[in-house]
């Protein structure tokens, strides 16, 4: 085995919690290429780093929230989103990122992610897929596609999934986006953009988890995933997001849409202001 | 003109559900996020309405799970941040209500009580969510309660709910029930320079960004908050941290965090805690009773005092912390302990437990008050 070579310095130290690494993550897990994207865009973005805040519900995702450098709150399973309106609508100037993963967005805080995006209140969401419940060991999820396996559907899994910039644009959201974690330049990009529209805005990103889905579905590791997205995606413009296309499936010879879904400008929520005289 | 608007100074005449309202808003109270519930609704209408006056945040959630964690992130930013709600939206509360203990965010949840359990007895009164309260998110965890009598201390205690919460960084229950949140009463406002405001502890300037929120320095083991946005870059996580905040998964910080949140409340228990007496001095048999029920355990008191019988009542004001040294003290003078409450016997099984003494109990599992009668009978079987 060869020595782990540790380097002295990262051009993300300043934003990123150092002394906490190592990051729980298993090799070859996606989320750290989307926070590593998310970083980025805090350290590009016009707002002071200091007014980014970053809250997570609870998952592999949800660890985020624990290793950047600024104002960061791990919450409760699901609760993540009306935790973040809370903070938003008490303190306006913070720029306010849910960052979790689908499990705790789409399923047990799915109320929430629909009605946030409804009441279109100024908070970003980066929802990481990868299509499983990676922490607690690989159960399927509301994003899970019919048929692939999981410790909970041995069998394959007998429900169908969501397909998330539909249900995000039908629920309201301003700006709707879906990558995979080889997009890290678009993602970065598109959080940025983020941060400068008003509104709700969503970002998925389909990310490899080895361990918990690929294990289970003949994906090899989180490179043959990477490899997957690469042959199969393809980029839409001004996509429909009505098309049972988007439904993502791994395992079958399918294209993979990616793009921008939504981008409009619907009003954001504001609290009610009463002039008294 | 927004100070006067928040502080209604003058003699009123409101139910409780409404007087709790003015409260938060005498309070300083920028937050509300809740979820319609009878008994509880007329403080979300009442705050819907006043709220935007004052430059304050309503907001209608989409469901009790939503309410607590918005009025925590609101909290988290410095907001004075409150709910109201009954029975089954406080269980629905009870995950987040955990986290406000662990991540030590003060807030105020208000919920007045309905008969229970599940949908029960929607318009009628109840006390049984005592238990709920204290007991109800997973953990050791120790929570601060007050059971207001009248709509007059419906506004008393909501403010005092506020300052215990921002004082001791905890979650603050008002244990209110359909009868005092309904009644229409005479409430007294009073000026505005007469309304207490402790306000939370604070740290002093951000340190190169190496600020330890979960630092204790003082006896009283709360520390300074931090709120969202003020350069500390601090980390608030449910999983046990250190004073770095950092999760630490060791049995040892474990045991120290969960003992600090405990005995943060349990050593200032005597600040928390209001209790009230009357003819306690001479009394040899002791009825304990909360709530709308005080009403008419002080007339059935009263009653017996009349016709000769040395009975006096100790109404609690707050139900948790449980005044322990009170009631040792008290089960010391007395031979008979009788507690009415409108539960089948849940703070009767707390004094129980702490007094080493069996009560009598006037019981009733909730949808209507129990009438002074019961109460005097009780007291003269006692006496007999
Ligand atoms: C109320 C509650 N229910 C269940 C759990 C257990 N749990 C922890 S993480 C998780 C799933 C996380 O899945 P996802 O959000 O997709 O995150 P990932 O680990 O895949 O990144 C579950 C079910 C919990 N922590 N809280
Ligand atoms: S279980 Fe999956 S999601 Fe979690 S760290 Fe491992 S690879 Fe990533
Ligand atoms: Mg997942």
């Amino acid at each position: 085995m060869t020595a782990v070579k540790v380097a002295d310095e990262h051009p993300l130290d300043a934003i990123i919690r150092a002394d906490r690494m190592p990051h729980i993550w298993c090799p070859g897990c996606g989320i750290g290429i989307v926070m590593r994207c998310y970083a980025q865009a805090i350290l590009d973005s016009q707002v002071p780093v200091d007014q980014h805040v970053v809250i997570s519900g609870i998952g592999c995702s949800g660890r985020v929230a624990g290793y950047m450098n600024i104002d960061s709150y791990h919450t409760t399973h699901g609760r993540a989103i009306p935790f973040a309106l809370g903070m938003k609508l008490a303190k306006p100037e913070l720029m306010t990122t849910v960052f979790s993963g689908d499990g705790d967005l789409v399923a047990i805080g799915g109320n929430h992610l629909i009605h946030a995006a409804r009441r279109n209140v100024d908070i970003n969401v980066i929802c990481v897929n990868n299509f499983n419940y990676g922490m607690t060991g690989g159960q399927v999820g509301p994003t899970t596609p019919q048929g692939a396996r999981g410790t909970t559907a041995p069998y394959g899994n007998p429900e169908l999934p969501f397909n998330l910039p539909y249900l995000l644009s039908a629920s309201g959201a301003n700006f709707v986006a879906r990558w995979t974690t080889i997009h890290v330049r678009q993602i970065r990009e598109d959080i940025l953009y983020a941060f400068t529209r008003p509104g709700f805005t969503f970002i998925e990103v389909l990310a490899p988890c080895p361990v918990g889905f690929g294990k289970l579905n003949n994906i090899e590791d989180g490179l043959e995933e990477m490899e997957l997205y690469r042959q199969r995606c393809v980029r839409v413009r001004d996509g429909d997001v009505r098309g049972d296309d988007l439904n993502i499936d791994l395992r079958e010879d399918k294209p993979i849409y990616v793009g921008r879904f939504a981008d409009r400008d619907r009003p954001p929520y504001e609290p009610v202001k009463v002039e008294v005289k | 003109m927004m100070d006067d608007l928040r502080v209604l100074t003058g003699k009123h005449f409101m139910n409780g559900d409404e007087a709790c309202a003015e409260g938060a808003l005498a309070a300083g109270c920028t937050f509300f996020g809740g979820y319609p519930i009878t008994p509880s609704t007329e403080i979300a209408e009442h705050l819907a309405r006043r709220l935007p006056e004052v430059d304050s945040v309503f907001i209608q959630m989409e469901d009790e799970l939503g309410s607590m964690a918005a009025i925590l992130g609101a909290s988290a930013a410095g907001a004075r941040s409150m709910t109201a709600t009954s029975g089954p939206g406080l269980s629905l509360m009870m995950e987040n209500l955990g986290l406000a203990v662990m991540l030590e965010i003060p807030c105020v949840v208000v919920d007045v009580q309905r008969g229970s359990p599940s949908t029960g007895l929607p318009t009628m009164p109840g006390q049984s969510d005592v238990m709920q309260a204290r007991w109800g998110s997973h953990g050791d965890y120790e929570i601060v309660a007050y059971s207001p009598w009248s709509a007059q201390e419906m506004f008393d205690l909501t403010i005092l709910a506020f300052n215990i919460a921002d004082r001791y960084r905890t979650p603050v229950l008002i244990l209110g029930d359909e009868v005092v949140g309904h009644m229409i009463e005479r409430v007294v406002i009073p000026p505005k320079e007469q309304i207490d405001h402790w306000g939370r502890k604070r740290p002093k300037e951000p340190d190169n960004g190496r600020y330890e929120p979960f630092k204790v320095e003082d006896a009283d083991l709360v520390p300074p908050m931090v709120h969202a946005g003020e350069g500390y870059r601090v980390h608030f996580t449910g999983l046990t941290h250190d004073e770095r905040g950092y999760p630490d998964m060791s049995a040892k910080t474990h045991h120290q965090l969960v003992t600090r949140l405990v005995n943060k409340i349990r050593n200032n228990a005597d600040q928390i805690i209001r209790t009230e007496g009357y003819y306690l001095d001479d009394a040899q048999i002791l009825v304990v009773a909360y709530g709308c029920t005080a009403r008419s355990a002080q007339r059935a008191v009263r009653e017996a005092r009349q016709k000769g019988i040395q009975v006096g009542l100790l109404r609690l004001i707050s139900l948790w912390p449980f005044p322990e040294a009170l009631f040792q003290e008290l089960a010391e003078k007395v031979d008979t302990i009788i507690v009415a409450e409108m539960n089948l016997g849940q703070m009767s099984r707390e004094i129980q437990r702490v007094t080493g003494r069996p009560v009598r109990g006037v019981f009733h599992a909730g949808g209507e008050m129990i009438p002074p009668e019961s109460i005097l009978e009780a007291i003269r079987e006692a006496a007999a």
